[in-house]
């Protein structure tokens, strides 16, 4: 039997970690199906059929779908499941809280957040935060795993030409009503894909003093990340937080200022290629993981950081 | 309305974990234990819940071995009314969890189900999901603010693109996220006062539900170590490495 994808967007394209889930499914059987529930998502589902490694998209339209909500969406997938071995879509926050609700109604112990696929039945996963890496095997006829999306490459986003089938919408779940989002616009890459990330954590000191991080992660094209005890202060948004219960990021280059390193926090990047650490404390656990530390004052550090990125002829983008 | 608060006992989350050597799992023997960190924000919601009067109960539920009571023990000594200590041994699932949580629900009735949005021992983030799955209720997942209206919550949710509002018809599950609030110290005289309250001990083989394991658990290993990095004099150097070097700018 196939694979389902469950495919994530906007209604107007889809959300980039589809590509991740979709190498994901294609690892685990090569006939891979992708689901796209929305309304108004033609053009998504589009641009789901030139994936080439899906071989069908089951496209679902309602107005209820609109948002994305588990309830809706839960009972559609669940329906097609019994087609399918296994179901699969992203360990982000969309996936976190759509899959445990299918898997429950299918009967499934649902395989969370894998970073490998060792066999179709068989997963490797991080538990404790990144600090063990368990290998699971599922039993289950049908399994439900999210994955990673920052452990599998992006597929081929052109070339393939799925035909796309059109499938009912369920009922409306009437006792959930979304109200708003608020997404925060920025120009600056996606913390999750982004090529460097540069953090702040309490070290910062305030909202104000990230200025001093946003400039240099202009001026290097990067993303911006955060600690969690930034966010908790109210020096950063919740979107930028990197961590266990946050984002897990894998960027060439992740530079820590001001971030102790709790363990919470490591897991979120401690698989980053190069790893850079500012810190005035030279014992910070954070220097345990950096390539390269610099026991610094972040204050004095960061506008000299900024001098010589500006001394420099050439920049990598 | 009436509250129950699943709670559960993990490492606590200063430790750093070791891998056993046979690997079957990690060391869990004279290891510090704790309740699973959002678990605390979720009782302390409860609690803050009741104190404005728009809750009548409070009750606190783990499902675990002997000693998982303690979680329930300290969300006594917190505010929570009473206790139920449903008991097995062995490694649960979340499914088997939400199972059982399921038949907890139809006997207590409670209005809202609140818990953490993750366990940090397993980092499975479902049994909150599976369990409205379950009820078919509404679910409110990785909640940083609540809103309690007739009838009704209105719920933020931290979600990777920022925030997100809903509206969800009590009965209701919210799991609940770390910036939720800041959960309260058991002040001494609470303590003992909790000594008090009432726990009800349930065996999970009563409940009727199969909690058999679904998955295997082959190994369990440590993940590849970094190698050490090298400590730079000043920041001229840091980005000289970055460039010359590392080649990442």
């Amino acid at each position: 039997m196939a694979v389902l994808l469950i495919a994530e967007h906007n209604n107007k394209e889809l959300r980039p970690f589809t590509l991740n889930a979709a190498t994901a499914a294609s690892q685990i059987d090569s006939d891979v199906h992708a689901v796209i529930i929305g309304q108004n998502s033609a053009d998504a589902a589009k641009q789901l059929s030139e994936l080439p490694v899906v071989k069908k998209v089951l496209s679902v339209e309602g107005a209820h779908y609109e948002n994305f909500t588990a309830e809706n969406f839960a009972p559609v997938i669940v329906k097609l499941a019994e087609n399918y071995s296994h179901i699969v879509c992203s360990a982000n926050t969309f996936g976190k809280n759509l899959m445990p609700r299918i898997a429950a109604h299918l009967d499934t112990s649902q395989v969370s957040d894998i970073i490998k696929v060792i066999s179709p039945d068989t997963f490797l996963r991080p538990i404790y935060a990144g600090n063990a890496f368990a290998t699971i095997k599922s039993n289950d006829a049908k399994k439900c795993v999210t994955i990673r999306p920052t452990s599998f490459d992006p597929c081929e986003s052109t070339g393939g030409s799925a035909p796309i089938e059109k499938v009912d919408a369920s009922e409306e779940f009437s006792n959930t009503k979304f109200i708003k989002r608020e997404e925060i616009k920025s120009d600056r890459p996606e913390l999750g894909t982004a090529r460097i990330v540069v953090s702040g954590g309490r070290g910062m000191q305030s909202g104000d003093n990230f200025k001093l991080i946003t400039e240099i992660a202009d001026k290097l094209g990067a993303a911006i990340g955060a600690s969690r005890a930034a966010v908790d202060a109210g020096y950063i948004s919740n979107d930028h937080q990197v961590g266990q219960t946050g984002k897990v990021v894998v960027p060439d280059l992740y530079i820590a200022v001001g971030i102790s390193g709790a363990i919470q926090h490591l897991a979120g990047m401690k698989e980053s290629k190069v790893i850079v650490a500012i810190n005035k404390d030279g014992e910070a656990p954070i220097f345990s993981v950096a390539d390269y530390g610099l026991e610094a004052d972040l204050f004095e550090a960061l506008p000299q950081f900024m001098e010589e990125l500006n001394k420099l002829n050439t920049i990598q983008k | 309305m009436k509250i129950l608060v699943a709670v559960k006992r993990v490492i606590d989350y200063n430790v750093q974990i070791r891998v056993k050597e046979d690997g079957t799992g990690v060391v869990t023997d004279n290891v510090k234990m704790s309740t699973n960190p959002p678990d605390d924000n979720a009782i302390e919601e409860a609690v803050k819940i009741k104190e404005a009067g728009k809750a009548t109960e409070v009750v606190a539920v783990t499902v675990g071995e002997e000693k998982a009571q303690e979680t329930v023990r300290k969300a006594l000594a917190v505010g929570a009314d009473r206790g139920i200590h449903v008991k097995v041994d062995g490694i649960l699932e979340p499914l088997a969890v939400s199972k059982i949580l399921q038949k907890i629900v139809d006997k207590e009735k409670p209005d809202l189900v609140f818990m953490g949005k993750q366990a940090i021992d397993d980092d499975c983030n479902q049994t909150g999901q599976m369990l409205s799955a379950l009820l078919n209720w509404p679910q409110a997942t990785f909640a940083s603010k609540i809103d309690v209206k007739e009838n009704k919550l209105e719920v933020t949710r931290e979600i990777d693109e920022g925030l997100e509002t809903i509206e969800i018809n009590v009965p209701a599950i919210v799991t609940c996220d770390l910036r939720l609030n800041e959960p309260r110290y058991a002040s001494l005289p609470n303590i003992m006062k909790a000594k008090k309250k009432p726990i009800e001990e349930i065996a999970a083989s009563d409940l009727g539900v199969d909690v058999s394991p679904r998955l295997e658990q082959l190994k369990v290993e440590e993940p590849p170590k970094r190698k050490a990095g090298i400590k730079v004099a000043n920041v001229a150097e840091l980005v000289q490495k970055l460039k010359n070097e590392a080649k990442v700018i």
